[in-house]
């Protein structure tokens, strides 16, 4: 790495006053052609960029941002990392990102503030109950740290819960992943771009595409809003617009772009060192370290692009918070955003090729793609550079909705992520 | 958030709707005859329009009807209501 950060560095530059930090990232016109373009530059296509660079030796490689880069969902969702899915691929899929996480500070010499405080998952009736036991057993055999909580350790786990038998949706109990968490979502972006940058890498930010130049079955290249560029290799990771970049291509997806919303509290001091989620009043709660409640929604019902979401899910949200944690009931909300997020039928992503050559598809993680930011990009890469799937990704391919052979996470893992 | 006037009981909240999601997929007449390709266009393709959309509601929480909505999904303002069974308006694309 050309400006590695250590403590010496940032003694020196505290000694210039920091005003000579060095750009993380460059800022480049695009070239005429590369090997392979990724579109968007959310943190799975940084990573993407990063992983092929830096596994796959290809180094001609551009990505393509229309607007800022991490400015999409990577900004926009509540941060939440864990593994654990029910089914076996997923569980392959999400474990392989927590693993990468646990070293990626280290990975990108770039602080990504991972914090591994567990993330619980609520039990509010007797399904939830059996449903989130069978959950538990699953990650177990899959190796994939899980305990079962009764109400009791609950309440123990994070005190200020609301486990009174006579609430509308009483806690029954709940799992834990220990080793899940949370992480700071910019710096994700912002050290992945770094990485990728360094190796060479071209990070061309408000360079919207267009359209998909298309030769028979293969892709020569893109028309983007900085002129046409030659490539052969085009991956894209964009996320809610992944309809509209297929559509370029003439392609469709099995895909539904919804808001989904999150909001953040006034900051305050310290009160719970935990995700909680709880699928069934459709709530998450967890406290950033600036001491916000950082909470999330479900989606909307309607597909829409305006990244804002109806009032009504937001009350929904907030009702449901209250009566689980009566503690919060003064505390003020400052924001509120939406971010589109495109939702597969099974609630599982898709990394895939397409049946046109060089035209790959990372896409469909809906609500819970934040988690998967590394294994996601490690895995398109490999997919990529290799015009065939890592087997941890094989599952995940664009023809299972032909084949019947889903990975149906729908409710079994979370309704919402 | 926005308003939705159903063609039966005028202008309401949208959080009385439910949606529906695209309109017009046609249900196949012959599903015996369907290879898996077409299975898959019909229970999971979508269009997923970027722009203006045919789409049904159902007024869940009012007269519990059907209808279809032209709606453009990149600013959710409706441009036109029709029932079901009725043509869609021609004047969008």
């Amino acid at each position: 790495m050309k400006n590695k950060y250590s403590v010496f560095s940032l003694i020196k530059n505290a000694l210039s006053q920091h005003e000579n930090w060095q750009q993380a990232w460059g800022n480049p016109e695009p070239k005429k052609e590369y090997e392979a373009i990724i579109v968007g530059g959310g943190g799975h296509g940084l990573a993407t960029a990063y992983y092929l660079a830096k596994k796959h030796n290809l180094k001609n490689i551009a990505v393509l941002e229309k607007g800022w880069i991490g400015g999409g969902n990577t900004g926009r969702n509540t941060t939440i990392i864990r593994s654990n899915y029910l089914w076996d691929a997923s569980a392959g899929l999400y474990d392989h990102a927590l693993k990468l996480w646990e070293n990626l500070s280290q990975e990108l010499n770039y602080n990504v503030m991972f914090s591994q405080r567990g993330v619980m998952n609520l039990a509010h009736n007797l399904q939830d109950v059996r449903d989130l036991k069978r959950r538990t057993h699953a990650n177990r055999l899959n190796g994939i740290d899980a305990v079962w909580l009764n109400t009791e350790e609950v309440k123990k786990f994070c005190p200020i819960i609301n486990t009174s038998p006579d609430i509308r949706y009483p806690v029954l109990g709940g799992t834990l992943q220990r080793r899940a968490g949370t992480a700071r979502h910019d710096a994700v972006a912002w050290g992945y771009a770094r990485g990728a940058s360094d190796m060479g890498v071209d990070i061309i930010q408000n360079c919207e595409v267009k359209g998909i130049k298309r030769n028979g079955d293969k892709v020569e290249g893109l028309e983007t809003t900085k002129g046409f560029i030659k490539t052969n290799k085009i991956g894209v990771v964009a996320a809610g617009h992944s309809s509209v970049i297929a559509n370029m291509a003439g392609l469709k997806l099995p895909l539904e772009s919804k808001p989904l919303q999150a909001l953040v509290s006034e900051p305050v001091k310290p009160i719970i060192d935990t995700v909680v989620m709880s699928n069934a009043v459709h709530a998450y709660v967890s406290q950033s370290d600036k001491g916000e409640l950082v909470i999330g929604a479900g989606t909307d019902s309607y597909v829409s692009y305006t990244q804002r979401g109806s009032h009504n899910i937001v009350e929904e949200t907030l009702k449901a918070i209250l009566e689980l944690y009566p503690i919060f009931s003064r505390m003020k909300m400052l924001r509120q955003w939406g971010g589109i997020v495109d939702i597969c039928p099974d609630a599982s992503p898709i990394i895939s090729k397409t049946n046109i050559k060089g035209l790959y598809f990372n896409c469909g993680w809906g609500t819970g793609g934040f988690k998967a930011t590394p294994g996601s990009g490690d895995l398109f890469a490999h997919t990529i550079a290799n015009d065939e799937p890592h087997k941890l990704n094989a599952a995940f391919n664009l023809n299972r909705f032909v084949s019947g052979d889903l990975v149906d996470e729908h409710g079994a893992a979370a309704v919402a992520h | 958030m926005f308003l939705i006037n159903c063609p039966f009981c005028g202008e309401r909240d949208q959080s009385e709707f439910s949606s529906g999601g695209e309109a017009h997929i046609v249900r196949p007449k012959q599903p015996t005859e369907l290879s898996d390709d077409e299975w898959a266009e019909y229970l999971f393709m979508r269009k997923n329009i970027k722009g203006i959309q045919f789409e049904r509601w159902n007024h869940v929480h009012g007269c519990r009807k059907w209808f279809n909505v032209v709606r453009d999904t990149s600013n959710d303002k409706i441009l036109s209501v029709y029932k079901m069974g009725e043509k869609p308006p021609v004047n969008y694309k």
